[in-house]
């Protein structure tokens, strides 16, 4: 029998051998496995960070902050919002249940100190031997709190989006969306998140409308068809168009749009006069005298096309311009789009409202488009700064002249046009209102673009409401004015 | 070195490395866990010195590596739990304490353990009771989709791990019986029906309290155990690939019966085909295993907990404790534990070939079987190289029977070394009957 039990011995080694290497093998996969979605290593890797803090721009308003907790001997680092809904797109979450959203994913490597500064490095590695808690760099972000409470505010029940850029450097200082949500909730309470009602449907209150939502322009998209007129040359303010109530295309008939302002039929009116009053037809022939080519040509130099460039996810963010499904749609012939009805803002042309606040701040700042950006400074964990955003020219979309000539008429918007409910006392304020329909039980996606003041613009502004019966003027005018009020302030 | 003084430094060695264990996760987790914890080692330590003075009394021939290498076993097993839930140590301390007293009982009480072949069938019917009480309605607990717990009140226990031990002396009284009959003259001889035909009921026996129990595992291990005997006893590898078949046959038969083997099976093809569901556990265990690296994260340093204080890995004390020891010891400290586990049973089979009666070589044989086969199954369910299947890893995974029957396997297997060291060197017996006359 011992020659059968020395046999068995052997099986077994045999078998335990094959255990020690199955071992080896997973840790030979170890890479590639780290990165699976629900490997918790990496997740507790990154909770035991004592993440950085996120600032308003008053560098005291705390929109996110650590409540430490100990779990099995090892402090942990959970996130806390304490505005709860108040920029929870921008800033997004960071959770162990659902990984991260908005600047808590995209900055995750500065929040957590794991960016490659060499000043970092040298804290993590310190912090390494000294068997301290890592921590992570704070957020200084360029988002003013109280101007972002009055945007939340005034779009309380509502589905829309307000942006507000500063014109001369690009600093996004209010970018809300609306309904929106209370990140300290996503952890343990999703289904709430989820499962909130609003005045549109779906409410999607994780969807950052600002970056993410797409509307139809609408008549707002005519700054950028009156921009194209004049900077090409072709056209002036003064330039006389007649308007018969319609227009015509392929021998259809396209009828002015109630929301503009005044009688049905203008007759004569200069070109500055069918900004004011927003005259569709007249959009409608200047748009088919352009063309397409030259139309687009001008949207793309406002940004049209691309993807807005922000701080916060890739995937967070859509461009702008005429899409077929879900798609962005590149005509090729000019036979591929109806232009008359393009150069007022519908056809399959959608935007988002941090893409028109973008034409705004353009016109504001004199033709010059600057890259918009959220977060002003990065800090170091003792408070010093370990990187500041510079303001960056992104493109010229106009010349000084047009954008001169554009504000002039804008400002005819809010004095006498479509826009008038957008005025403040004392100051000029510029602006374009819009009205798209979308075909859906005759609800409509409002609009206001615009800056002020308009000799010196501080603030360019675009707001969007949709699923409305009012008009762009009615609805979202008001509430872009009581925005630029706290900001002008 | 007497064998009893190298028992002592061994024994001492283990106990030094236990405590450097527990005092490393103390130090990690001193925040949360409560000075008073570390005085857990101490009367964990007390026992087994406890037990060593009773091996130099009673046993001082008996193998001086089996002791220490289960003292070190429970004790990483002490300190895992201890690890992971300081209370669970405490519980699982008692539980060692039962079955040193048991182990002691053992040795004392059986100082002719040939006894035992007198009351075989006694024996048998008594692990066939045992195996189906689970299953009594009232007394009969499931846990994880499993009947296995018999629950009386203050306590609950597994009566399979006691069966377990009562089968295999069952088996090795019954083919030391029949060994001559079922080892045939030819490799192809098969013996009468009537030798044969208590070997199928054990089969079929198995098998049923497979179905009634839903244990995969205890069905795996008792009819491997089952078959590895056989093999000791006639050295025929005709019983061996009979015997896996006829295994196979019935766990596919049973693979209609019940979802949850095929269940389990698919799960091992692919863990992440349903990541956040069936193949939550394996999936799981493979991330703990992988990111251990060479040298793990320290005890006490890994990534177990999520937030709410819960563990990634359910049954993390039990059936998944490698895992945990694996991403906190890394390869190294896996590669160790299965070392130990070689070890244990490398000694077991020598204590069964000094062993000069075919039904000690059997019983030792069977029961170190059984230690083996046992580790194997969950060492390799844990690492994904086999179907995971619920059962407990010998000495380590927190659970009192398991323990328990483990510690009396022990004193059956010092008791048996003992006596045939003892005869080796000539030495008197323990006022047993000689060897070779009828033992009862």
């Amino acid at each position: 029998m011992n020659r059968e039990l020395r046999r068995l011995f052997l099986v077994f080694a045999l078998l335990f051998t094959a255990l020690v290497s199955m071992g080896t093998y997973w840790l030979w996969r170890a890479p590639s496995l780290e990165a699976r979605q629900g490997n918790p290593t990496q997740v507790v890797r990154d909770v035991t960070t004592k993440r950085g803090l996120i600032y308003a721009s008053d560098g005291e308003t705390i929109l996110a902050r650590n409540r430490g907790r100990e779990v099995s001997g090892r402090r942990w680092f959970l996130r806390r919002y304490p505005t709860r809904d108040l920029v929870a797109h921008v800033v997004g979450y960071a959770t162990l249940e659902r990984s991260r959203t908005g600047l808590e994913d995209s900055m995750n490597d500065f929040l957590t100190g794991g960016n490659s500064d060499l000043s970092t490095v040298i804290e993590r590695a310190r912090a390494r031997f000294q068997g301290d808690v890592r921590e992570g760099n704070d957020l200084v972000l360029t988002i003013d709190a109280e101007a972002q409470a009055k945007a939340m505010e005034v779009l309380e029940g509502m589905c829309g989006s307000i942006v507000v850029l500063e014109p001369s450097t690009g600093r996004v200082l209010v970018m809300a969306s609306s309904p929106s949500y209370d990140p300290n909730l996503v952890a343990r309470r999703f289904d709430e998140v989820l499962g909130q009602r609003a005045a549109c449907d779906p409410a999607a209150p994780l969807l950052n409308r600002a970056t993410q939502g797409l509307y139809a322009p609408g008549s707002t998209f005519k700054l950028v068809t009156a921009a194209a007129a004049l900077d090409t040359g072709l056209h002036t303010p003064q330039s006389m168009f007649f308007d018969p109530g319609y227009c015509t295309e392929y021998g259809q008939r396209v009828f002015n749009y109630s929301d503009q302002s005044g009688p049905e039929r203008f007759g004569q009116v200069t070109l500055g006069e069918a900004v004011e009053h927003s005259i569709n037809a007249v959009f409608c022939d200047l748009g088919q005298d352009l063309g397409t080519d030259t139309v687009l040509e001008y949207a793309r130099r406002f940004g049209f096309y691309e993807k807005p460039p922000l701080e916060t996810p890739e995937g967070e963010r859509v461009a702008s311009g005429l899409y077929e499904g879900d798609k962005l749609f590149e005509p090729e012939l000019e036979s591929d789009v109806d232009v008359g009805r393009l150069a007022f803002g519908q056809e399959r042309l959608l935007a988002t409202p941090l893409q028109m606040a973008m034409v705004a701040a353009a016109i504001a700042n004199g033709g010059e488009s600057m890259r918009p950006f959220v977060v002003d400074r990065i800090l170091k964990p003792d408070d010093s700064v370990l990187s500041g955003t510079k303001p960056e020219r992104l493109r010229t979309a106009v010349a000084p002249d047009t954008a001169a000539e554009l504000t002039a008429m804008m400002e005819l918007v809010t004095e006498s046009g479509t826009g008038r409910r957008a005025q403040i006392p004392g100051v000029r304020v510029a602006g374009k209102t819009g009205t798209a329909e979308t075909g859906r039980n005759d609800r409509n996606d409002t609009w206001f673009v615009g800056f002020a003041p308009a000799n010196n613009p501080e603030v360019a502004i675009a707001v969007t409401i949709s699923d409305q019966s009012g008009t762009g003027g009615a609805v979202a005018a008001p509430k872009a004015k009581e925005v630029m009020e706290v900001l002008l302030r | 070195m007497s064998l009893r003084n190298r028992e002592l430094v061994s024994l001492l060695a283990a106990g030094l490395i236990v405590t450097l264990g527990f005092a490393s996760v103390y130090l990690a987790q001193q925040s949360t866990i409560s000075r008073g914890s570390i005085s857990y080692i101490a009367v964990f330590l007390g026992l087994y010195l406890i037990a060593h003075i009773v091996t130099r009394v009673q046993l001082p021939y008996a193998d001086p590596y089996l002791l220490p290498l289960a003292a070190l076993l429970t004790g990483i097993g002490v300190t895992l739990i201890y690890r992971i839930n300081p209370d669970q140590a405490l519980r699982q301390g008692a539980w060692v304490a039962v079955g040193l007293v048991l182990f002691v009982a053992a040795i004392i009480l059986m100082r002719d353990y040939r006894k035992l072949e007198g009351i075989k069938y006694t024996l048998g019917v008594a692990a066939v009771i045992l195996l189906v009480l689970p299953a009594v309605p009232g007394i009969g607990r499931t846990i994880n989709g499993a009947t296995l717990w018999v629950d009386l009140g203050p306590f609950v226990f597994q009566p399979g791990e006691l069966a377990k031990v009562l089968i295999v002396v069952f088996l090795a009284s019954y083919l030391r019986d029949r060994r001559d009959v079922l080892k045939g003259a030819h490799w192809y001889s098969l013996p009468p029906i009537r030798h044969l035909g208590p070997l199928i009921v054990v089969w079929g026996a198995a098998i049923v309290v497979l179905i009634l129990t839903n244990d995969l595992g205890g069905g795996l291990l008792y009819f491997s155990v089952f078959v590895a005997m056989l093999y000791i006893a006639t050295g025929r590898l005709l019983y061996v690939v009979g015997g896996l078949a006829l295994f196979a046959a019935g766990a596919l038969a049973v693979y209609r019966v019940t979802p949850h083997v095929a269940d389990r099976v698919a799960i091992w093809l692919d863990p992440w085909s349903d990541p956040n569901g069936a193949g939550y556990q394996l999936v799981q265990s493979i991330y703990a295993i992988s990111s251990g690296g060479l040298f793990g994260s320290g005890l006490g340093r890994g990534a177990l907990f999520t937030p709410d204080g819960s563990t990634y890995i359910p049954f993390l004390e039990t059936d998944f404790i490698y895992s945990a020891l694996v991403q906190e010891l890394g390869l190294a400290g896996g590669a160790a534990l299965v070392l130990l586990y070689v070890l244990f049973v490398y000694r077991g089979f020598r204590v069964a070939m000094l062993a000069q009666d075919g039904f000690s070589k059997l019983l030792i044989g069977g029961l170190t079987s059984t230690f083996a086969i046992q580790a194997f199954l969950i060492l390799g369910g844990v690492t994904g190289l086999i179907p995971l299947t619920g059962i407990t890893l010998p000495f380590v995974s927190y659970g009192g029977s398991s323990v328990v029957a483990n510690l009396l396997i022990l004193g059956l297997a010092l008791s048996v070394s003992d006596r045939a060291n003892r005869r080796m060197l000539g030495a008197p017996d323990r006022g047993l009957a000689p060897l070779g006359a009828p033992a009862r």
